[in-house]
């Protein structure tokens, strides 16, 4: 049953309440069966199955359920970096040691409404999303399931190994960079970024701010669409949630694709793609293309300011978004110190990771005086500059199809000593984030070695619904998205 | 050599909202540490603020009383810093687009009246409140997350006169929007000064000092006149002035040096990502113009008006909205069309038993209420009572708690003022002093003084001694 999609599952409900009791179980089962090998999840001492107490109760009670329960008995995992009330939610880092959240995001508040089961067990991430590979966790790297030795991407490792290895049903990660996208490429799941506004920040620790997005991870594009329609939607207590009505996505999974027009920007397929993704990608276009959409190249002139502008907003929110773990109220704290000042030195010092470091450093350091107005300041007319490169696209095309990333799933170790090459693997997806506009990576075929690579496809703000109907148009004619992992 | 002081104000105002400026939690004073908390004033990961959009309707209305520009486009920054009161370790704050810019306060100081520019005002977030307590260093985040206004003055002050008048003024204009407690006790009104000094007839700055922890506005005073001698002693023996922050400290009557300007801070100030710029417009401006009620100078130029004071006694009485407004009731109470009565005894004994007590004539408790102070008020109009013997009942009365009516009755204060009582205690002192009479007649004017003494002796002092004398010349011409 753990094999099973939502969407599957519900079904499955509707003629069996006990289904949903064995999915958990199901759930449980695969996880001490796997996970020792994919650490997907955290906190789980995987090689000691007594311990799998940890997943009993596996799901939290749904709360306050509306009569439309359209999750009614789902299992839900969540990525380390969303608020559960009374479940562990510590980033993946020391500094949040034994941190529960008196409180639910928003997100997890509106799961349980819809009668889902919020998992206890939370997935692993890169330490504050701060990756590209789950590497920089502080309980170790997560494995691809779809070669071990491979890294799942990041910083949505967890979620998307833990999905693409049947360790769940479905996933809540965070995006800020690729973050969701890139793992779903490399683990061949699917991975939304919705637009920035859609889904409520409230309750996501924040690594930047005005970057983040929750979403979803699943097995295809109907349970993106399905989490989405209980996921999204304006929250006071949001500011930067958009109010504005949240369509039934699961109406545009639908509609063909006939006449769409599709953009090609001819800056992702220059120097630095992997000759075989570049080969895979251009397969699925012709695919799409074969389903009757209209595609041309178009240009991106911004793109390659991308990672620079976006590792210099990002680190600047960060930097000021991380200055709270000080061991006052929560957290790890030092366990000697002489004074307020050693206190806070001693306790970020042996809380924080190296990358967590590296970027509150660098996003000090952009932000100081008399160095903002050359870095943070312009980064923020160059993000503009980007937006409008998109804003011009979609005056014309009803979406861009990229590749989500450059190569396929790298071995864990390869890059983690050599930022620069890890920062580029997010070249695809960080424009999105910088224009705040939807994105979604969708299975579309595997390399010789047999690893996954994943179609992004990025529609104007506010148009996921474009982005479901690509997507489920591409799915329902190719089974990339079925294939599984053996593990 | 001679030296002017150059000193600008901020001053740090609560606004009264119900709520936090964040946040759904209450703004109330002096409760249980910690007990008005949640997960978005605590900082916790993952909370977000929502701002309070009374705070802005009142900063506006502070904004627009202190004639600013109201920005049309604004927005929140971040101020980055650690310290353990401050729970997110940056400060909701706004840089370089403040809510509102290029205000002034019109102020008198030393008889002369003076416009002080008002630079900006805008809006923040409070920080929490460490207790040091027995070794232990503890934090009270009841505060954190208070609504704030920032209101900084132009370097326009001169004096440390100049720098009390312009609080006092502005405390009475805050008073009167009612947005705040204006209470510098509870930490409601704070202010910090930057004071320089330079050779008068000059324009350029000298070197300034930031001086904190002053807890009233007397001590704003007394550090700023401290700093001025200072700074002129300094510069006087050829030394320079180093750029510092100094705390008053209250006791010794002195500042000190907390940090040099090589110590301060890179606040590192950019824009909130959690919450969106956003506009404001002219029709909510206009809504909050008609919010702002009378303010003290267009008061005070009513009550010269409408009950004919003098320009002096209408400030005094309009100084503190709550004196005003209980002034204004009394003059209006008051029967005759005459007011200056009513308002003397307001300036004088009201005031002078209020200040005795540290009150003001409001929150004076006269027993038997507006309606007996009016009583007394018109006894010694019209001699019924004694001026004197009048204040002193107030005075007594407020004491004891007994009406001032009750008093005079117990012991029969009222005034003889009917003739045939005066006549007889006339006729009788006449008789016993023959000889003053014959100096009177003679032309000794004193010998009149002496016989109406006598009288005022006679009967107890309760003759009414202006009727007494007039009576005493009446039956003396007539003989």
């Amino acid at each position: 049953m753990n094999k099973l999609t939502a969407h599957e599952l519900i079904e499955n409900i509707k003629n069996n309440n006990a289904a949903s009791i064995q999915v958990v179980e199901a759930i449980e089962k695969r996880v001490k069966d796997i996970d020792a090998k994919i650490k997907g999840y955290v906190r789980t001492p995987a090689s000691e199955l007594s311990y799998s107490g940890d997943i009993k109760p596996p799901a939290c009670p749904a709360g306050r359920q509306s009569h439309k329960a359209t999750l009614k008995g789902i299992p839900i995992s969540i990525k380390d970096n969303i608020c559960t009330d009374g479940f562990n939610t510590e980033c993946c880092s020391k500094i949040l040691e034994g941190f529960k959240p008196p409180y639910d995001a928003t997100v997890i508040r509106k799961l349980k409404e819809a009668g889902a089961l919020v998992l206890s067990l939370k997935t692993n991430m890169d330490e504050f999303a701060f990756g590209s590979s789950t590497e920089n966790s502080f309980f170790g790297p997560t494995h691809n399931p779809w070669d071990l030795e491979c890294v799942p991407g990041g910083s949505s490792g967890g979620s998307a190994a833990v999905v693409a290895s049947d360790e769940a049903i479905a996933a809540l990660g965070s995006d800020t960079g690729g973050s969701i996208r890139q793992p779903a490429s490399f683990c061949g799941v699917v991975g939304l970024k919705p637009t920035y506004g859609r889904v409520s920040r409230y309750g996501l620790i924040a690594f930047a701010s005005s970057l983040d997005q929750i979403g979803p991870i699943t097995k295809d594009t109907r349970d993106s669409a399905l989490l989405m329609n209980v996921i999204s939607g304006y929250d006071p207590n949001d500011s930067t949630s958009v109010d504005i009505e949240t369509p039934d996505y699961t109406k545009a999974l639908d509609k063909d694709i006939k006449g769409l027009k599709i953009g090609i920007p001819k800056e992702y397929f220059v120097e630095g793609i992997e000759p075989e993704v570049k080969e895979v990608i251009r397969e699925a276009i012709k695919k799409l293309e074969g389903l009757g959409s209209i595609t041309k190249e178009v240009s991106l002139p911004h793109t390659e300011y991308a990672v620079p502008v976006y590792y210099i907003i990002a680190t600047a929110e960060a930097s000021s978004n991380l200055a709270r773990f000080d061991a006052v109220q929560y957290g790890y704290r030092a366990a000697s110190f002489t004074n307020l000042i050693d206190m806070y030195k001693k306790s970020r010092g042996e809380g924080f990771g190296q990358e967590a470091k590296r970027r509150i450093i660098l996003g000090t350091f952009v932000l100081s005086h008399g160095y903002y107005d050359a870095y943070y300041l312009r980064a923020l007319k160059v993000r503009t500059l980007i937006k409008e490169d998109f804003d011009k696209v979609f005056g014309e095309f009803d979406c861009v199809v990229t590749p989500t990333s450059p190569s396929p799933a790298f071995k864990i170790g390869e890059k983690i000593e050599d930022p620069l090459k890890m920062y580029l693997s997010d070249i695809y997806t960080i424009s999105a984030n910088l224009a705040g506009i939807p994105a979604i990576s969708i299975p579309c075929g595997f390399t010789k070695k047999g690893l996954p690579v994943g179609l992004q496809i990025l529609a104007k703000p506010f148009a996921e619904e474009t982005l479901f109907r690509v997507a489920n148009a591409y799915e329902q004619n190719t089974e990339w998205h079925k294939m599984k992992p053996k593990i | 050599m001679n030296y002017e002081a150059v000193i600008g104000l901020e001053v740090h105002l609560h606004l009264k909202t119900r709520t936090k400026a964040f946040c759904g939690c209450s703004t109330e004073f002096g409760n249980e540490p910690n007990s008005q908390t949640c997960p978005v004033c605590l900082g916790f990961p993952g909370s977000l603020p929502v701002f309070n959009r009374r705070a802005l309707d009142y900063a506006i209305k502070v904004a627009l009383a202190l004639n600013c520009k109201i920005q049309e486009y604004t927005k929140f920054d971040r101020k980055n810093y650690f310290y353990p009161d401050l729970p997110k370790n940056y400060q909701i704050s706004q840089y370089d687009l403040p809510l509102s810019r290029d205000g002034y306060l019109d102020i008198e100081a030393e008889d002369k009246p003076k416009r002080i520019g008002i630079r900006r005002v805008h809006m923040e977030e409070d920080a929490g409140k460490l207790i040091h307590e027995a070794g232990l260093s503890l934090v009270d985040f009841n505060r954190a997350g208070m609504p704030l206004l920032e209101i900084v003055s132009e370097p326009d002050i001169n004096s440390a006169d100049e720098a009390y008048a312009y609080l006092t003024g502005l405390k009475s204009i805050l008073e009167y929007l009612d947005v705040s407690d204006c209470d510098m006790e509870k930490g409601s009104l704070r202010c910090d000064a930057n004071i320089s000094v330079r050779e008068k007839g000059t324009t350029g700055l000298g070197i300034k000092a930031e001086l904190k922890n002053m807890n009233s506005f007397k001590a704003v005073r007394d550090a700023l006149n401290f700093e001025i001698e200072r700074h002129t002693a300094t510069l006087g023996k050829g030394e320079k002035i180093i750029q510092e922050t100094r705390l008053w400290d209250e006791k010794a009557q002195e500042t000190a040096s907390m940090r040099t300007k090589e110590e301060a801070q890179d606040y590192r100030y950019f824009p909130e990502p959690d919450l969106p710029a956003f506009i404001i417009k002219a029709e909510k401006i206009e809504e909050a113009r008609k919010t702002i009620p009378e303010l003290p100078r267009e008061r005070v130029l009513r009550f010269m008006r409408d009950y004919n004071l003098s320009e002096y006694d209408a400030k005094i009485l309009c100084a503190s909205k709550k004196d005003a407004e209980y002034a204004e009731d009394l003059i209006r109470l008051y029967p005759d069309k005459d007011k200056k009565p009513i308002v003397n005894w307001l300036i004088g004994p009201l005031t002078s038993i209020a200040s005795s007590s540290n009150l003001s004539i409001s929150q004076v408790t006269i027993p038997g209420g507006k309606s007996e102070f009016i009583k007394l008020v018109k006894f010694a109009q019209d001699g019924s009572v004694s001026n004197l013997t009048a204040k002193g009942v107030l005075s007594e009365s407020v004491i004891s708690g007994q009406t001032s009516s009750s008093i005079i009755q117990e012991k029969q204060l009222f005034q003889i003022s009917d003739a045939s009582s005066l006549n007889a205690i006339i006729e009788e002192v006449v008789n016993q002093n023959k000889r003053s009479v014959e100096d009177y007649k003679q032309g000794k004017a004193n010998a009149l003084m002496f016989l109406v003494g006598q009288i005022m002796k006679k009967s107890g002092g309760k003759a009414n001694p202006k009727l007494a004398q007039e009576l005493l010349r009446r039956r003396l011409s007539d003989a």
